[in-house]
């Protein structure tokens, strides 16, 4: 079925909302990344087959959605019409599921959310703390929608922004609205994307592209990913709206193929779109047409570039080139090119149904709208979160995250991906936005957000994502090549004891040329995380350096353990699990440690239960 | 050249070293310096070839303010108004570092050798390593744009990167013309001159640096410096 006109998307939308009843009871999964890693698939079978086998098939509900966003608890069952939120559920809890909430509509008590504060139970996904503080605009309606249904995106009000631009914007007005509504890139530039859409238009040429950007390669993040998984559709949408502004008939969704999901919920999308006359030939019988094709990235992180990107989809090696003439005006196969990330693209239809005056009225001066953070590391909340611009990073952490597990301390968070800098407990306060985050010496990024606790050697943490810019440097350009590996090697040098007090200055002075002569974006940021831990966590350095120690107790090299006497009750269980033989003592007797033999592998720190052993 | 054909038209007036010049509207800023004379290093850089941007020793200040960056000169084009400072002490810092990890990497080369006897390089802070190929990727457009041969390329990335046959094996496409050898600045030998047991070679260091420090915007550019007369305590 082709829809041509405004009227016909309409009465689809009215026929598809009035064919579903609000109190028919519905069981939705989570399928999202974090789900599926702890097994929603069992858990979704399982549903399928108690609901056959109690006949309730055709009077219950039952889909599989994108990501909810609350890994930590994962896998995550919401049952409507009430809306009970169950998490942690596992096959063996569904026939309880089935016979309780289902049959007799009451709630299993033992798979609600409990407030780890005040210990009560938490029926509705609202009254948990981790989603309080949100703001999930492009995030949010992943619950409702099966990924793989174009009717449940319509059913949402999905391709009404579509409709509204086509028979009722010129594309200069698509494009000021846009640039009304103060949103800005969310791949990590921040570049005003109605200010991008109009050099493209304004650019020369009859050809132009619109590309997606769903390269996502920081460790660590999967926004982009749980969009292009849970709603495809908005994706694509904004991508239509993108087109139309700017005059594009052909566009591309570059995405990696580690995204299996993504890549299949989008070629779904896609020929769902089409085949309703969304998309191809004469859109909404408007006479526009557009056409979107995939093109799957073979994973190496510096095609998430710009013009590295546009390399790889003309089919040559990944390697970013000078942008001294923007994309814009010569992108792909050298015509005007417009690249938005995921997110941004997801934006669009939000603004335009709702008004740039609406859109702009969420955060602060300069940054607009909401931003999706991954919120990895040492936290207890691991998730999605969907926060309005200029929250600070301790509501992020302590009321939507839950604060660090164990009762540790907050030593600092990491935000934009592994080339962001690390921004110090200190300035926890600080809120977030562009221009704040560049001043601390990080950056929005894409909006990976990994927390680290007091246990995290900074100095290795440099290390590490040294290391993994320096694999994914494309080694085009000297400064980013050569430079990024010698920052690796003095790195591993301070980790290893063998730090010199010279080499700091030697740091500062490679880290110095990297921003400033580095050909692409990877290089010029890769100096983030060396630079903020040595502004801001100089003593560890030094620490290393000059005492020979690790302050974190984390360089292996740099510790040392040792068996407490006083504390030692000759247990024997070090001695038992010590891999190496290291540990000797009769039982009930102080045991004693052969720092010789010693792998340093803090096994028998780990399972002491008596605090005795030591790490120094 | 083509586009430098095609946009041929009024010149352009732009600021080098604070003296106002004009060029060609077609031109990149590196063509442009050189044009009037100034010395600017380059390794990937042929005027036969297409431009890559890859050495970075080309770099040279642009903008004021906070809008003062480097760009590499050999792919930037000329703009009206620009601002363009081909030797400020940011930019010599900077050459002095990407060719300081250059001759790390491969401290056999004579062309990084006596570059580093220009540049005044006095210290090789890092490892030597003795590799032989600084990855500049001439050959490589040597083969396609003048010889239409496309028989070698990049392959692998970052530290793992080398230029190759497809696949590494013999390539039919290759007639042994031998351009790559011809383009290749690495490969001839350095002198063993002077010191030549050490990673730097020094043996052209014949002259204090550059005035640079002294003068913002006006500089002097004889190569090598004869001129001025410096004190030790000028020589950090």
């Amino acid at each position: 079925m082709r829809i041509s006109s405004v009227k016909e998307l309409d009465e689809l939308r009215r026929e598809i909302q009035d064919s579903r009843d609000p109190d028919r009871p519905r069981i939705t999964v989570c399928g999202g990344t974090g789900c599926s890693a702890t097994g929603c698939k069992g858990v979704a079978g399982m549903l399928r087959v108690g609901l056959k086998s109690r006949e309730l098939e055709g009077r219950v509900d039952l889909s599989v959605t994108g990501c909810h966003g609350f890994c930590e608890c994962g896998p995550i069952v919401i049952v409507y019409p009430q809306g009970i939120f169950y998490q942690r559920v596992t096959p063996e809890d569904v026939d309880e599921i089935i016979t309780e909430t289902i049959e007799h509509g009451k709630p299993v008590e033992r798979l609600l959310y409990r407030d780890p504060v005040t210990g009560e139970k938490k029926i509705h996904e609202t009254d948990i703390p981790f989603y309080q503080k949100q703001m999930r605009l492009t995030i949010g309606n992943n619950t409702a929608i099966d990924p793989a249904s174009i009717s449940d995106y319509l059913a949402t009000g999905g391709y009404s922004a579509l409709a509204k631009v086509l028979y009722g914007m010129a594309p200069e007005a698509v494009i000021e609205e846009i640039k009304r509504s103060g949103l800005r890139g969310r791949g990590g530039g921040g570049f005003p994307t109605g200010v991008k859409w109009e050099s493209t238009r304004n650019a020369p040429g009859d050809i132009k592209y619109v590309i997606c950007n769903a390269d996502e390669g920081d460790p660590g993040a999967y926004m982009d990913r749980s969009i292009l998984e849970g709603n495809p559709h908005s994706v694509l949408e904004g991508m239509i709206i993108g087109a139309y502004a700017i005059g594009s008939h052909e566009g591309y969704v570059y995405v990696r193929n580690e995204y299996p999901l993504a890549v299949a919920n989008t070629a779904t999308a896609i020929q769902q779109a089409r085949e309703l006359g969304l998309l191809g030939e004469d859109i909404l019988g408007s006479g526009f047409s557009f056409d979107i094709r995939i093109n799957r990235g073979g994973g190496a992180f510096v095609c998430g570039e710009s013009t590295a990107l546009m390399a790889s989809l003309e089919g040559k090696p990944g390697e970013p080139r000078a942008k001294y003439i923007h994309t814009s005006e010569k992108g792909l196969w050298d015509m005007p090119s417009n690249l938005n990330n995921v997110e941004t693209w997801a934006n669009v239809p939000l603004i335009i149904n709702r008004g740039s005056q609406w859109y702009s009225r969420i955060g602060t001066e300069s940054s607009k709208g909401t931003k999706v953070f991954s919120l990895v590391g040492k936290i207890n909340n691991t998730g999605l979160v969907e926060v309005p611009m200029g929250i600070t990073l301790r509501e992020i952490i302590f009321d939507i995250g839950g604060g660090i597990p164990g009762g540790r301390r907050l030593k600092a968070v990491q935000t934009g991906g592994p080339s962001g800098g690390c921004i110090p407990e200190a300035l926890i306060d600080l809120p977030v936005d562009y221009e704040r985050l560049a001043e601390v010496g990080s950056m929005m990024g894409s909006g990976g957000m990994i927390v680290m606790d007091e246990n995290t050697c900074m100095v290795d943490i440099a290390r590490y994502f040294t290391s993994f810019l320096q694999e994914e440097s494309c080694g085009k350009c000297v400064p980013c090549r050569e430079g990024l590996f010698r920052l690796g090697e003095i790195l591993t040098d301070i980790t290893q004891g063998r730090g010199r007090m010279e080499d700091l200055p030697i740091i500062e002075d490679l880290s110095e040329m990297l921003k400033d002569a580095s050909l692409c974006g990877l290089g010029t940021t890769a100096a983030n995380p060396v630079m903020s831990t040595l502004n801001y966590f100089r003593d560890e350095y030094v620490a290393h350096i000059r005492d020979g120690k690790c302050p974190a107790g984390v360089c292996r090299e740099l510790i040392a353990f040792r068996i407490d006497r006083e504390k030692c009750t000759g247990c024997g269980v070090c001695m038992k699990n010590c891999p190496s033989g290291a540990i000797t003592g009769e039982k009930k007797q102080t045991h004693v440690l052969n720092t010789e033999r010693c792998t340093k592998c803090g096994i028998c720190y780990d399972s002491c239960r008596f605090d005795a052993v030591k790490k120094e | 050249m083509s586009e430098k054909n095609r946009s041929r038209g009024e010149m352009v007036t732009f600021m080098l070293n604070g003296a106002r010049v004009q060029a060609d509207p077609g031109s990149s800023l590196l063509e442009a310096i050189r044009f009037y004379g100034l010395d600017i290093p380059t390794l990937c850089y042929d005027e036969g070839l297409t431009p890559y941007g890859a050495c970075r020793l080309c770099v040279v200040e642009v903008g004021s303010g906070k809008r003062e960056k480097l760009v590499a000169s050999c792919v930037h084009p000329v703009r009206e108004g620009l601002e363009v400072r081909t030797h400020s002490n940011r930019v010599l810092k900077t050459r002095k570092m990407i060719l300081e990890l250059l001759i790390a990497r491969c401290p056999g080369s004579k062309k990084l050798q006596d570059m580093a006897s220009e540049l005044e390089l006095k210290e090789i802070k890092f490892r030597p390593l003795n590799d032989d190929c600084i990855l500049c990727g001439l050959c490589v457009r040597m083969c396609e744009e003048q010889m239409a041969a496309r028989a070698i390329g990049f392959a692998g990335r970052g530290r793992d990167r080398y230029i190759t046959t497809p696949f590494d094996m013999t390539s039919e496409e290759c007639r042994k013309c031998g351009a790559c050898m011809y383009i290749c600045p690495a490969c001839e030998l350095r002198c063993q001159g002077t010191g030549a047991e050490t990673v730097l070679c020094s043996g052209c260091i014949n002259t204090e640096p550059v005035c640079a420090s002294r003068y913002d915007d006006a500089m002097c550019f004889m190569v090598p410096c004869l001129s001025c007369v410096r004190t030790p305590e000028d020589v950090k």
